[in-house]
């Protein structure tokens, strides 16, 4: 149904330009992979929060958790994968899988970067969480969070009611164990990523005003600040739609195309892994049920990244969120 | 003829006054992109610069860029709203201070 949305011409009659063509006139179609060396894993749908951009349309109500048995075959395929250096744990709330702490101390003792891409709020939900900044240290694990804004009135309007106040606690509880301080090699990361229906500004300049507004009004500390463009998906893709965006949001994209960011994209050296063991070229093709090309391995069990590091990425309209402006990924900005 | 003055449409097809004078117009674009470089302000600066001169000079097709520049930029609303009456203070008191030299002129004319 989304693609169906993404492939029709917009309101005005006119067909958007398919990407892959787009892709074609810069000599970048078709686009493959350069290596795998991240692996991002969705341990599942479930989240303490609800956003209205959500591409994964996450939510307390949703019941699609890996299981341990899964979990288990991700480190298998990683152990059998000396090039991938780094494992992102994604959601939902990874923290809300039960097999989340095992699988954390699993992957520590592997020797690999491992990111969790914590919702912050998740750390005060329940008593049983209140330990988390002093597990994620004890496991040297690469904290990131997303905060759209530096005040309660964006941040909520995008993330719920009371999210700010809740993430400013869990930003000083990380902040009290060292994380985004100088000297702890503990990494604590931001994400921002626009409260409606525009493109994010210079990372290196939001970043300045991120810390400058986190430090004097609660004495904030953290490292970077990763912006992320909005990708028309999921709950984020009926916004546009209802909000009578999609088609001008659509264009800003387009018009905003970057030949350079386009070659950075994060699908060319990431593989993405479903709660159910599907692989995907990305956590928002894994929303769209688009799996990696036909012919290749499509399921944890049967990882060969000899393989996989020779396929074609998928693609569809959705990717002009990654190439537009200076970029778009997982790690913000693609365009140094 | 078009029946209004103003379209949205129209904003986007602004580059195109280059057709008509290609020299003048590339300069001019080339000019305003410096402008709006990173410099002795930041790019956010120059936006809010930027949204209250676009109200000053009442030209929607600048309020509707510099509003979503703004935001794009990573500005508040509280921010933005002072931009405006930044332009509103300027205009009202070019106004208001023509009033000296109306009051310069009664003089002149009454006993």
């Amino acid at each position: 149904m989304q693609l169906t949305v993404l492939q029709q011409p917009s309101l005005h009659g006119s067909q958007f330009q398919a990407f892959a063509e787009k892709l074609d006139e810069y000599g970048l179609y078709p686009l493959t992979s350069t290596g795998t060396t991240i692996l991002q894993i969705n341990v599942g749908k479930m989240c303490n929060q609800t956003c209205k951009h959500c591409h994964v349309d996450a939510g307390p109500d949703r019941k699609e958790i890996m299981t341990r048995e899964t979990m288990q075959l991700c480190l298998d395929a990683i152990k059998q994968s000396p090039n991938i250096g780094t494992v992102d744990l994604t959601g939902g709330a990874p923290e809300m899988n039960p097999d989340f702490r095992w699988f954390v101390e699993e992957l520590s003792k592997l020797g690999r970067q491992v990111i969790v891409r914590c919702n912050l709020t998740i750390i005060l939900a329940n008593k049983k969480y209140y330990d988390l900044p002093e597990f994620f240290k004890e496991h040297g694990v690469h904290v990131i969070s997303s905060l759209p804004y530096f005040q309660a009135s964006r941040t909520d309007a995008q993330r719920g009611d009371g999210v700010f106040e809740k993430s400013i606690k869990a930003l000083q509880m990380l902040n009290e164990v060292g994380y985004g301080k100088e000297g702890t090699g503990l990494q604590l990361d931001l994400v921002y990523n626009p409260s409606g229906a525009f493109l994010p500004g210079g990372q290196k300049s939001l970043e300045a005003e991120f810390k400058r507004r986190l430090k004097s009004g609660y004495d904030i500390d953290f490292n970077s600040l990763f912006c992320i463009t909005n990708l028309p998906v999921s709950r984020y893709l009926d916004y546009l739609i209802q909000s009578g965006n999609y088609d001008s949001y659509m264009q800003k994209l387009i018009d905003a195309f970057n030949p350079v960011a386009a070659a950075g994209v994060m699908c060319r050296n990431t593989i993405s892994v479903g709660w159910d063991g599907y692989l995907y070229d990305c956590d928002f093709n894994q929303m769209l049920e688009l799996k990696v090309e036909d012919g290749m391995p499509r399921h944890i069990r049967e990882f060969d990244d000899a393989a996989l590091d020779k396929r074609h990425i998928v693609l569809n309209q959705h990717c002009y969120g990654c190439t537009a402006g200076a970029g778009s990924s997982c790690g913000g900005e693609t365009v140094k | 003829m078009e029946k209004t003055y103003y379209s949205p449409a129209d904003l986007p097809k602004f580059g195109e006054i280059t057709e008509l004078q290609p020299e003048m117009g590339r300069k001019f674009f080339s000019y305003y992109a410096e402008v709006f470089k990173e410099g002795a302000l930041t790019e956010r600066e120059k936006a809010l610069i930027a949204l209250a001169v676009a109200h000053a000079v009442q030209c929607p097709y600048c309020i509707d860029a510099y509003s979503s520049d703004c935001l794009q930029k990573g500005a508040d609303e509280n921010q933005m709203m002072e931009a405006v009456h930044v332009a509103a203070a300027i205009k009202g008191g070019a106004a208001l201070v023509h009033g000296v030299q109306m009051m310069n002129k009664i003089k002149e004319l009454t006993m």
